[in-house]
């Protein structure tokens, strides 16, 4: 038996309600006190195509995908021919009995297929109920979650829970009853077949509240508690859930959220409601980052703190609007003309999304310029369940840097308000317009110490010039180090940034599982980077290899770029899709080079290899020498 | 948190000079501008709106310097893109007169797709244009207000398109408060200012400005014997669609000036509902209440 360990991909097509099914029943699961990883797998369509929803549930905390598939509820035949290959041996397919399953496979792959008269019961059912054949029909979903509750021995009153909530509220209770007759009928069906189904689900002894969340919802969260009070957007994928969830929660946190004609309109509301003085931001993808680049060099030039989120996708132009990639980092390090101060963040996970984006709002005030948050598809939308203490909201503190108060404007002379004004630190304090001792204008002309246009005088240009980039020199020092996961001295470094943070730890496991040592350096903070300080850490890698979803290997090149440092292997990916652990652990394996370190690795004992192992002792004994004398 | 009462400065009288720029005007002798910025200074003044009340946005463009030139908050940002950061100034903090002040070429060109989206949401701010139907500060191209068949550099055989008329354009497409003026009559500017100011939504002011250097057929003796005032016809009523519709359709021997077209329609701002409480600015960020907290988190369990 294998207890609270399982995957579940429920596949069809859309519009056929799997994405509501699996978000229901993993709540359902969250409320019996187990942990939920849920990503989804969609087409750039609102009708038909194949698309599926993948739950991963365990009773310890998950944060990514997992490739072994232990149940697959399949509501169309494409689902059984994609997910069939996917399913561990004693794996079974639940579906309807009109879709077939090919008998000689499921002997081979020891798998099971359990069919159910699941059409024919939910008509007949929603029939009696009232109900319009075509929204029966959609309680085949319902149906489903019977039968996983009933095979994997998990209590059906968390089941009737969410039927009851989820339909009980909106559509009234003919509708509830239906579901929930239709959820007993399959939960008493398919009880049967428990005994042959190795995997079970059990209620933890002492539920404990977490919430779901996904990455964007928690990059909102963030900015709510940053004390974010305005986001402008132009709606494009991955990344207008992040508008819709703050303008869903606008009215309990009071914010204005503005769906402006385009993303040129969208950053430069976002710009004009900063510089009014509240806190401000914008949410786009590659193709409506690419329209912001001249206002984000504005933001720049007129030191506007600004936070801005590049949910990426595949590309360029168009690309895979539904897909994910990490191909936008070398051009959100170096969007716009000529040079100003930018601080480029890349989170890693749901909680991540939420801590980074909130403090992205600090770093931006703190700075006074833009604040890119670079995230991607996968993790826009893949959810998990989230402790509360994870996000304590109540906690955040804010920090608005240099802002001037009313006090502090009070005490001024009108006219000597200087808002440009040459600093050891580059950050010049500011003063939100509408007091009438700091009355000032700012311009994306080069400016005075007064924010007036001086577009001709050499001197000026380099102290503004010189200001602005001292701040680089500043914001470094409270950069953080990219943060590793696993033993320390190990012969392989896998790096990474952004969401591939939980992919990496998993690859880290499952190497070290099989005996290769290895650990991960993850960066969140891309840029600026503090180059001493990170060539410590590089140091520290004896043999690195980069993991990113890209063709050239974006990250590493600005490493080199920076350090001097070459990685030493590279696993690329641009397919679209997300990377799992145990993808990464297979490919450091398979690749020449890669392999070849791994083996040699294992001869010698593991961990570093022999020669730096005898050279470090060598060292090491004479600082000991040289301490004693 | 920010008072926009003149009470700040109990004994300040209000004057154009209150509102006077340190900079040297970088303007052509002869610039239009000039009448222009002295008549946006005298409406200020007659509005009794101080200086630190008041948001001067521009663009890029001879006109667009103007904020430079005067004292009051401003910021001076991209070619054509005044209007959405003058929306996103105002939505932050509606206690602030909002003043956008571009040229034809930013606010026509290529700041013609904000202007279309400003107009139907009917922020409450005045967008002022300085046409003087040319590209003056890149040395003299077509605008999109330059009359067809207009010849310049890039055009040597004379534009193709037909000229954009920005009055039809406003009326019908929501603007709330349209008026055409002329640099020529300082007087006549100054009033029309101040009513767009005062105005409630958005109100777009067309100034018919000379340019000394580039355009040597709209001058000030081409505009002087065509001008009329609408003030003078005893009829017109500018709350009059059809009317208005007309007026600015007119073109050529009689050109009228002031305001063509009034409608009422809640602004923006004030269909916000975030902004009930107040100018978002002074809604103190973040430290929302654990209680509000403890809802939303219910809400996602």
């Amino acid at each position: 038996m294998i207890k609270n360990n399982m995957t579940i991909k429920l596949g069809g097509e859309a519009g056929q309600g799997m994405d509501t099914s699996g978000a229901g029943f993993a709540r359902a699961l969250v409320r019996a006190g187990l942990h939920v990883f849920v990503n989804q797998d969609f087409m750039s369509r609102i009708r038909g195509g194949y698309n599926f929803s993948q739950l991963r549930v365990s009773d310890k905390p998950v944060y990514a995908p997992d490739d072994s598939v232990a149940l697959v509820l399949a509501f169309n035949q494409e689902a059984i021919e994609r997910h069939t290959n996917e399913l561990a041996p004693g794996g079974a397919i639940i579906h309807d009995e009109s879709i077939k399953v090919d008998p000689a496979l499921v002997a081979e792959k020891k798998i099971y297929s359990f069919a159910f008269p699941f059409e024919t019961k939910a008509l007949e059912i929603g029939r009696a109920a009232g109900m319009e054949p075509k929204k029966a029909k959609l309680m085949l979903n319902t149906a489903t979650l019977g039968v996983t509750a009933a095979i994997t021995a998990f209590p059906f009153e968390h089941i009737a829970d969410i039927i009851m909530q989820n339909f009980g509220k909106k559509k009234g209770s003919a509708v509830a009853e239906a579901n929930l007759t239709v959820a007993r009928w399959a939960f008493d069906e398919a009880s049967q077949f428990a005994a042959q189904y190795e995997w079970k689900l059990e209620p933890a002894k002492k539920p404990v509240n977490r919430m779901i969340l996904n990455g964007n919802q928690s990059i909102g969260l963030g900015a709510i508690a940053a004390g974010c009070k305005f986001i402008s957007a132009y709606p494009m994928t991955p990344a207008t859930t992040i508008i819709e969830f703050m303008t869903a929660q606008s009215k309990r946190f009071n914010l204005v959220t503005k769906q402006t004609e385009d993303e040129l309109a969208a950053i430069l509301y976002a710009i004009g409601a900063a510089q009014a003085g509240v806190r401000a931001m914008t949410a786009t993808s590659g193709g409506g980052f690419s329209l912001m680049v001249e206002a984000l060099g504005m933001a720049g030039m007129t030191e506007t703190p600004l936070v801005v989120v590049d949910s990426q996708r595949p590309g360029p132009s168009t690309g895979m609007p539904t897909r994910t990639g990490q191909g936008d980092l070398l051009f959100l390090l170096h969007a716009s003309q000529d040079e100003f101060p930018r601080i480029v963040l890349a989170p890693g996970g749901v909680e991540s999304c939420y801590t980074d984006t909130a403090r992205a709002f600090n770093l931006a005030e703190k700075y006074q310029c833009p604040v890119l948050i670079l995230t991607e598809g996968y993790q826009a939308f893949a959810s998990r369940s989230v402790g509360v203490e994870e996000m304590p909201f109540e906690e955040f503190e804010i920090d608005r840097g240099k802002t001037l108060t009313d006090a502090e404007l009070d005490q001024l002379q009108p006219g000597e308000y200087k808002r440009y004004a040459i600093t050891d630190d580059g950050v010049s304090p500011r003063a939100i317009p509408g007091h009438p001792n700091a009355v000032y204008t700012s311009t994306s002309d080069e400016h005075t110490e007064y924010g007036r246009i001086d577009d001709e005088d050499p001197v000026n240009r380099i102290a503004q010039h010189e200001k602005r980039m001292r701040k680089i020199e500043t914001m470094k020092k409270e950069m953080r180090m990219p943060e590793w996961y696993g033993p320390k001295n190990a012969s392989v470094t896998l790096m990474g940034w952004g969401a591939t943070r939980y992919a990496l730890r998993e690859a880290v496991d499952l190497l070290n599982a099989g005996g290769v040592k290895a650990n991960a350096l993850h960066f969140i903070d891309i840029y600026p980077l503090d180059v001493k300080r990170l060539e410590k850490e590089l140091s520290k890698a004896h043999y690195l290899i980069d993991v990113e979803g890209n063709y050239t290997a974006q990250l590493a090149q600005v490493v080199r770029m920076y350090t001097g440092r070459a990685v030493d292997d590279k696993v690329l990916k641009y397919d679209g899709r997300p990377f799992t652990g145990a993808e990464i652990a297979r490919r450091v394996k398979a690749q020449k080079s890669s392999a070849r370190r791994v083996a040699k690795a294992k001869s010698n004992g593991n961990g570093r290899d022999g020669r730096s192992a005898r050279k470090t002792a060598r060292v090491a004994k004479v600082v000991r020498r040289k301490v004693k004398a | 948190m920010l008072d926009m009462k003149v009470k700040a400065m109990p004994d300040f009288v209000l004057t154009p000079k209150t509102y006077e720029g340190e900079r040297e005007i970088t303007w052509c002798p002869g610039c239009g501008d000039f009448g222009i910025i002295n008549a946006v200074k005298q409406a200020l003044a007659q509005l009794k709106i101080p200086p630190h009340a008041a948001f001067f946005v521009s663009g890029i463009g001879c006109g667009s310097k103007l904020p430079d030139y005067v004292k009051a908050n401003g910021y001076l940002g991209l070619h054509g893109r005044s209007l959405p950061i003058a929306q996103g100034v105002k939505l932050a903090n509606h206690n602030l007169k909002v003043i956008a002040t571009i040229g034809d070429g930013d606010g026509y060109g290529i700041g013609a797709g904000h202007f279309v989206h400003a107009m139907r949401r009917n922020s409450d701010m005045t967008m002022i244009v300085e046409n003087n139907k040319v590209y003056a500060l890149t040395k003299g191209q077509y605008s999109p207000t330059s009359t067809k068949g207009w010849i310049a550099s890039t055009t040597p055989d004379g534009a193709l398109e037909v000229e954009f008329n920005p009055v039809v354009m406003a009326i019908a497409g929501g603007a709330t408060f349209v008026a055409r003026t002329f640099s020529g009559d300082p007087k006549h500017m100054a009033q029309v200012f101040a009513k767009a100011i005062e105005h409630k939504g958005f109100a777009l002011v067309d100034v018919l400005q000379v340019c000394v250097i580039y355009n040597h057929v709209n001058t000030t003796e081409w505009y002087r014997p065509r001008v009329y005032k609408l003030d003078d016809e005893a009829n017109y009523d500018p709350r009059d669609y059809n009317a208005a519709m007309q007026k600015a359709h007119e073109w050529g021997d009689r050109i009228p000036i002031g305001v063509l077209y009034v409608d009422e329609r809640p602004t923006y701002e004030e269909q916000v509902k975030a902004l009930a409480q107040g100018p978002l600015v002074k809604q103190k960020p973040g430290g929302y209440a654990k209680e509000t907290w403890d809802e939303f988190r219910a809400a996602f369990m």
